[in-house]
């Protein structure tokens, strides 16, 4: 499985790398730092979701809340047989596609659009209640940024979650430290992040974001949590995987042109 | 208003299981009989009108028809990106409900008048938007949308509204409600309460004129649009809104599509009875600020 993973997350990034290539689109770097993340949700077994069951009523929902990061979703979904890698890959950001460069819901295999930040936690939520009612018993997995969490909106969604145990939400905030204008912590600092959480009443899991056993232990532990919400805070690196990427401010906005690109692809060979 | 909502709704609820009530902290002793009725089809979600919104949309994407309940701006304003991105853009199953329209929150400031979510909501691709101007219009629309299968607007006034309509009819959606028929050249046309004043008015001064309410400001069935400005060349419209992109501003724009495609001969005469541009910064009830705001009639206008 290990093996699998490492090899899923290389081509992962260089799909999303090709992508923001073919675009020129901005948010490469918030792109690799979920990138093991989406390896373990869509290359596992333990998250209920796969091209087969993508309209069941009962598969796992998971929304990506950063859909400004969505190039690395959609790779995730080319290379495991949601949509079709080459027609992404020709297509992407281009006049008429469906594929723009934010989340669409018109994508198969995306639950919802998203590009403005702060809406995905409260519809999870509403995914989570739906589950309860319709004894459909599904979870919700939902994936923000850490400079999302400025949105009060999230914060709105937290104190609901927390007070009404909807113990089948599972939150992944991608804490790479890094947003649009710089440090999170000297922008709008979020820390300490896991005493917020458990203050709001949440189960609290703090892993290293880039280790597959870590990924797939929190997500067990958050399938087997019956009282509380529970918040996977991965902490990542922004850029992970490509040195000259990793932690670089102006990654949030770059995409590599043609030299980069095939640095970048040397790197995660 | 409120009241024949909430009947309304529990009544379709009985033979609906899909129909869910959110509420933000507000309608104290008017959804107390939903919550009771149906406790695990209701959600006090607390003040957060954005989270209101999106777990709404989660919801609907699952099947239910979900009613969002809140005073004027809350549930309207407030949350507007929310409508648009999470509710909107899937013609989600929500119906948004707002009490207070216009001025009937008079006195409660600014914060409290409901005058510019016409507007903000008629741009929203999908959304419906429903404006009755009794007690009898909100059941029939509130049935209506328990039938309706994607995103609604439904403008309520407050409490206590008399009913105009009492004879039995049959409302759709784009309906044009045909109060008092006559072949004068003015027509009456008015949404929410101030449908109840405009009648009274008339009546007490004797004038013959046709008199319509509006129950939906969107979409308008252009038919009967195109029907009416036929008949009718002096229209006298009434809204307790903001002038720009009220119910008058919709009209307008349908009548000027007619006119354009050749449907209407001659253009009507608009004389649009609606908020002039303006906050309000003194305290009123709701027929002291109608008057404060030149949203009443005169016999002048029907000359």
């Amino acid at each position: 499985m290990q093996q699998n993973y490492i090899d899923l997350s290389k081509k992962i990034r260089i799909l999303s790398l090709e992508l923001a290539h073919h675009a020129r689109s901005s948010h490469t770097g918030g792109a690799l730092s979920m990138a093991d993340i989406l390896t373990v949700i869509y290359g596992g077994d333990i998250i209920n979701i796969s091209p087969e069951n993508i309209d069941s009523p009962r598969r796992d929902r998971f929304i990506l809340s950063k859909g400004h990061c969505c190039a690395s979703l959609y790779a995730t979904l080319a290379l495991t047989g949601y949509i079709n890698a080459e027609e992404l890959k020709s297509t992407y950001g281009d006049n008429g596609s469906v594929y723009y460069t934010h989340c669409s819901h018109k994508v198969p295999g995306v639950e919802i659009s998203t590009g403005s930040l702060g809406h995905g936690l409260p519809i999870a939520i509403g995914q989570a209640i739906a589950s309860k009612v319709s004894r459909n018993d599904y979870d919700v997995i939902c994936l923000t940024g850490d400079g999302e969490l400025d949105e009060g909106s999230n914060w709105e969604a937290i104190l609901f979650a927390g007070h009404h145990k909807t113990s089948n939400l599972c939150l992944i905030v991608d804490y790479n430290k890094i947003q649009s204008m710089g440090d999170v912590k000297d922008i709008l600092d979020i820390a300490p992040l896991a005493e917020k959480f458990r203050d709001f009443h949440w189960n609290v899991i703090e892993i290293d974001g880039h280790n597959f056993g870590e990924i797939e232990n929190a997500l067990t532990q958050f399938k087997s949590e019956k009282e509380k919400p529970t918040v996977i805070i991965a902490n990542t690196i922004k850029g992970k995987g490509v040195s000259f990427i990793e932690n670089k401010l102006m990654w949030h906005y770059h995409n590599p042109d043609d030299e980069e690109l095939q640095a970048a692809k040397e790197e995660l060979k | 208003m409120r009241t024949a909502f909430i009947k309304q709704l529990i009544e379709e609820a009985k033979t609906n299981d899909k129909i869910f009530l959110l509420i933000g902290d507000l309608g104290y002793n008017v959804v107390t009989p939903f919550a009771e009725a149906y406790p695990d089809r209701f959600i006090n979600v607390g003040i957060c009108e954005q989270n209101m919104v999106g777990i709404a949309s989660g919801l609907a994407m699952n099947g239910y028809n979900v009613y969002l309940y809140s005073i004027g701006n809350f549930p309207t304003l407030r949350c507007i990106e929310q409508i648009r991105n999470d509710v909107c853009y899937y013609n989600g199953n929500v119906k948004v409900v707002s009490v207070g329209a216009g001025f009937a929150y008079g006195s409660s400031g600014v914060s409290h008048h409901a005058t510019e979510d016409i507007g903000m909501m008629r741009t929203l691709p999908n959304m419906v938007i429903c404006s009755p101007s009794d007690p009898s219009e909100a059941k029939a629309i509130t049935h209506i949308s328990a039938q309706y299968n994607g995103c609604m607007y439904i403008r309520l006034g407050k409490a206590g509204e008399k009913e105009i309509y009492t004879e039995p009819y049959s409302l759709k959606i784009g309906d044009i409600h045909c109060y008092q028929d006559s072949n004068s050249t003015s027509a009456v046309i008015a949404s929410g309460s101030v449908m109840y004043y405009a009648v009274n008015w008339i009546k007490e001064n004797n004038i013959d004129t046709a008199v319509y309410s509006i129950p939906f400001v969107k979409p308008v069935n252009k038919d009967q649009l195109q029907k009416l400005a036929s008949r009718h060349s002096n229209l006298i419209v009434m809204d307790e809104h903001q002038k720009s992109s009220g119910v008058a501003s919709a009209l307008l724009e349908q009548l000027s599509d007619l006119y354009t495609e050749g449907k209407i001969k001659q253009f009507p005469k608009v004389r649009r009875l609606e908020i002039d541009e303006q906050f309000i910064y003194i305290a009123g009830n709701q027929q002291y600020l109608r008057e404060f705001t030149h949203i009443t009639l005169q016999k002048s206008l029907f000359e």
